[in-house]
């Protein structure tokens, strides 16, 4: 079962939860939530962040990159729900979960969730501090951990 | 031939529209193609198209390299490296 959701709304993680758990021969769970930061600096940090996407585009990434993690790790469920919009720091931006039969498969399918979802779906964020806003720049290291997924 | 292009964040507010259908020349037949005739195409297109280090696309909505062909292509996305999660 892969669960793909692209939402301005606030994620439910219980709901998104009792989802993950209800797919078939589900024994273990693990789960990521990202958060956004504050990152506080003497301007008093983020005021808020806005998630831009491009529609279809976005989900059609997430979609490969649960399938991904479905084939590699033969899981019974793959969720990723991605907010969208404004959001303050504090606020849940994105959730995954991996649903297998035992826990190292669904620890190593989390981390490989959030880790592609970095760069591979398009998603661009922007910051606003005391009242400048500026988009946010990719970053090399999340680059470097989705390439440890790469087959060799 | 004719594209339905779209920009994404810098890239939409530097080039002032979020999408456009263009109709380039047959000669254009890949990405950095496509790219070098909107710079071309007037000083807007040049001045937010100009790090062409900082631009990413993605054609018919899926992400490919620079070097990437258009033709037959219907949607063609320009825009900076991506930063979700």
């Amino acid at each position: 079962m892969i669960r793909i959701v692209v939402t301005p709304e606030a994620i439910d993680i219980a709901a998104e939860l009792a989802l993950a758990e209800a797919a078939a021969g589900t024994g273990a769970v693990a789960t990521f939530t990202g958060l956004v930061r504050a990152d506080e600096d003497e301007a008093g940090g983020v005021g808020t962040l806005e998630l831009e996407h491009y529609p279809g585009a976005t989900e059609a990434a997430l979609f490969r990159v649960a399938a991904g993690a479905v084939e590699r790790w033969s899981l019974g469920g793959a969720t990723i729900v991605h907010r969208v919009g404004p959001m303050t720091p504090g606020t849940r931006i994105v959730f995954v979960a991996a649903s297998s039969a035992h826990r190292a498969a669904a620890l190593e399918a989390c981390a490989y969730l959030i880790d592609r979802l970095k760069t591979d779906a398009p998603f661009w964020k922007r910051e606003t501090r005391a009242g400048e806003t500026r988009w946010v720049e990719a970053r090399d290291t999340d680059t470097d951990a989705a390439k440890r997924w790469e087959d060799t | 031939m004719r594209l339905e292009m779209l920009y994404f964040a810098w890239v939409r507010e530097r080039m002032g529209r979020s999408q456009e259908t263009v109709d380039v020349p047959a000669a254009v037949t890949t990405v950095a193609a496509l790219v070098d005739w909107l710079a071309a195409r007037d000083a807007v297109g040049a001045e937010a198209l100009a790090d062409r280090g900082r631009l990413r696309a993605a054609v018919d909505q899926a992400f490919v390299a620079m070097d990437a062909t258009i033709v037959g292509a219907r949607e063609v996305a320009l825009f900076p490296p991506v930063t979700g999660g």
